[in-house]
């Protein structure tokens, strides 16, 4: 039987102007505002914490639990800041969430804001997406036009300001403190925790961040009641969240479900693996996950199955790739990406997605050795557990997983001195393969 | 700095907005960097230190975090950025041959610019759009599935002055300089301008259909 989805989040998101004030207010939306302005703030907390709803940017954090960290009120300010930096490769549920349905977001920042006490929220949106912006900065201004937002929100004495900031390219700014140091007007480098952003964030002061799909959710969660979402997902992987299919099948894109669903299950509401061809390899949760096989086709894709598994859920990014693909060349890419956005910090990292960079191209290249495989392995081990943030972990994950999974295309490619791989066979439009790119690589 | 009057006093008078938004001050640079691109096309020594005064900084530290973030360019950039991802994914469905065609095309590399100031071209990384892979991005808007002859022709129209509209996104792709004052939060008044939510975005709403699901439903 095939588990049936359940759009909510997604729901509207073929509507006429979908990302109107107009359209979100007659679909419901904003009700649960003013039912959570009624609510005493600790209640609005606890039901967070009841619904189970963990956090939606990969790390899987209890969302209720991450605002209870926050220390008593002081009386000076607190912050909530939107992770909208959206980068893990793979991942692409909050970009289109911005862009067809900003006002679950707004409407989520303004009800944590009243549960956690803050009056100004952030909502940092990465740079490379213009008209995301358009779309949240028009959704914020409609919001306080119609008082969802500004001073005295209907009545209730509570004041709230959001600012919609754009970041200028780095991916390391997905990290919350990297994040933070970013909004702060920094270079975007990752911070020691702790002390943790609960209780040194933002210019130091208790600061909550969470991903866009956490905040969006918690209208529904408030409007539809605790037990509406807990009646989705499995024990301890509560709701729905949007999973998105990318690669060779017939129609990627987003599918919103309770967690716990398979890959089966979706691949059969996808369409399958694109014609006459079958899976190889697909990724969980972006290019920082482990990778699986057609074995764990039947793992339920919730956060603790897919970890018993031996990787992570992390952004629901489901990457698949057929029999055409060419691992090597998939995770020496990954890999340059990594290089790319290691943000210098730290050394492990820094040096290390260099090295690996190095040898993954040599082997690609047909210029590796047997010993080169090994050398890779204890790189890995090098950056993973001793890198200041997840990014570097991130970049040991489909190199140790692939190794494991494929070590025998790895050596095909040392002894056959190239790529066995015809990567023309990979793409969705027809050509005939010319001498590939490597060379025009930076 | 070389800025004249009228121009000295848009870009003071911006920068005040955009430090409005924020209870310390140091926050606005990064949206000040954008605006300062919206003026010169690229983060200019004079643009440097432009922020620096606004944000009381020195114009090394405005340097240090203007070189960290890759949207900020070094040198005049083209009026159209335009980006092929060459990202995993959409590099193996056909992304590094897009780019190969392209940059060919074209005739300059990664990070070059035209002689005639037109295009420069960058392999991407991720732009969050893998479901509509393989993406090419020309000034921050999406064009979705992407084939060598589709990305030659965006980039041809581009050269010939047309207008040239997204698959996902406004009627029309701005300037570089334009798009630049978006990302400095300053509403351009396009956010209803629309191309469709496209295909994908919209998979998952029609299989629930074909499962019975209704709008409205919970």
């Amino acid at each position: 039987m095939t588990t049936t989805l359940t759009p909510v989040l997604t729901a509207t998101w073929g509507a006429d102007q979908s990302w109107s004030l107009d359209t979100y207010t007659k679909a419901g939306g904003y009700a649960p505002l003013k039912k959570a302005l009624g609510m005493a703030p600790g209640d609005l907390i606890q039901a967070v914490k009841d619904s189970g709803l963990r956090g939606r940017g990969g790390a899987g954090f209890p969302t209720g639990m991450k605002w209870g960290f926050l220390p008593p009120d002081d009386g000076k300010p607190r912050y909530l800041v939107v992770n909208a930096d959206e980068s893990e490769p793979g991942t692409c549920k909050d970009i289109p969430t911005m862009l067809q349905a900003p006002h679950a977001l707004v409407e989520g920042v303004a009800i944590t804001s009243f549960a956690i006490g803050c009056n100004h929220a952030f909502i940092y949106i990465r740079g490379e997406v213009a008209h995301v912006h358009r779309r949240m900065q028009q959704a914020v201004r409609e919001a306080y036009e119609a008082g969802h937002l500004g001073k005295n929100i209907h009545g209730s004495g509570f004041d709230l300001d959001v600012t919609v900031h754009s970041g200028a390219g780095a991916y390391i700014c997905g990290e919350e403190t990297a994040l933070l140091d970013s909004l702060e007007g920094r270079r975007g480098q990752p911070r020691l925790k702790p002390p943790f952003p609960a209780v040194a964030g933002l210019y130091a002061r208790p600061t909550v961040v969470n991903n866009v799909e956490s905040v969006a959710s918690v209208p529904s969660i408030i409007g539809n009641g605790v037990e509406w979402f807990t009646a989705m997902g499995t024990e301890r992987s509560k709701g729905m969240g949007i999973f998105s299919l990318s690669g060779h099948v017939k129609r990627p894109g987003q599918y919103e479900a309770p967690l716990g669903i398979t890959l089966r299950e979706l691949l059969e509401l996808a369409g399958g693996i694109r014609e006459g061809h079958e899976l190889k390899f697909w990724t969980p949760g972006g290019s920082s996950t482990p990778m699986f096989t057609a074995e764990q086709l039947d793992t339920p894709l919730d956060y603790e199955a897919v970890g018993a598994a031996g990787s992570m859920l992390g952004t629901r990014a489901l990457q698949i790739f057929d029999e055409t693909t060419c691992v090597v060349r998939a995770v020496t890419r990954w890999t340059e990406f990594y290089k790319h956005e290691s943000c210098g910090k730290c050394t492990p990292c820094r040096e290390g997605t260099f090295w690996l960079t190095q040898i993954l191209k040599r082997i690609e290249g047909g210029r590796g050795t047997e010993a080169d495989i090994q050398q890779l392995l204890d790189t890995c081990d090098s950056i993973l557990g001793r890198s200041f943030c997840a990014l570097g972990d991130g970049a040991t994950s489909s190199i140790n997983s692939s190794i494991k999974l494929f070590r025998e295309e790895y050596e095909a490619h040392v002894t056959q001195g190239g790529c066995p791989f015809d990567h023309a066979a990979s793409a969705l439009f027809e050509y005939s393969d010319t001498p590939a790119t490597e060379e025009a690589h930076a | 700095m070389t800025y004249d009057e009228t121009t000295l006093a848009q870009l003071t008078e911006d920068a005040a907005a955009i430090i409005a938004r924020y209870p310390v001050k140091r926050s606005a640079l990064l949206p000040m960097l954008h605006l300062v691109q919206s003026v010169d096309g690229y983060v200019s020594p004079d643009g440097i230190q432009f922020c620096a005064d606004q944000v009381e900084l020195t114009a090394a530290e405005v340097s240090a975090v203007a070189t960290f973030y890759t949207q900020y360019k070094r040198r005049p950039n083209g009026e159209y950025q335009v980006g092929v991802c060459t990202n995993t994914l959409c590099a193996v469905m056909g992304g590094d041959r897009i780019w190969d065609e392209l940059s060919e095309h074209v005739g300059v590399g990664h990070d070059e610019t035209t002689e005639d100031g037109k295009i420069t071209l960058e392999r991407l990384e991720c732009n969050a759009a893998c479901d509509n892979a393989p993406v090419m991005m020309v000034n921050w808007e999406f064009f979705d599935n992407q084939t060598p002859e589709s990305a030659k022709q965006v980039v041809d129209d581009l050269i010939a002055g047309k207008d040239v509209a997204p698959t996902r996104g406004p009627a029309k792709v701005c300037s570089f300089k334009q798009v630049s004052r978006v990302l400095a939060g300053f509403d351009d008044g396009r956010a209803n301008e629309d191309q469709g939510a496209g295909e994908a975005a919209l998979a998952g709403l029609e299989a629930a259909k074909g499962q019975g699901w209704t709008e409205g439903a919970k």
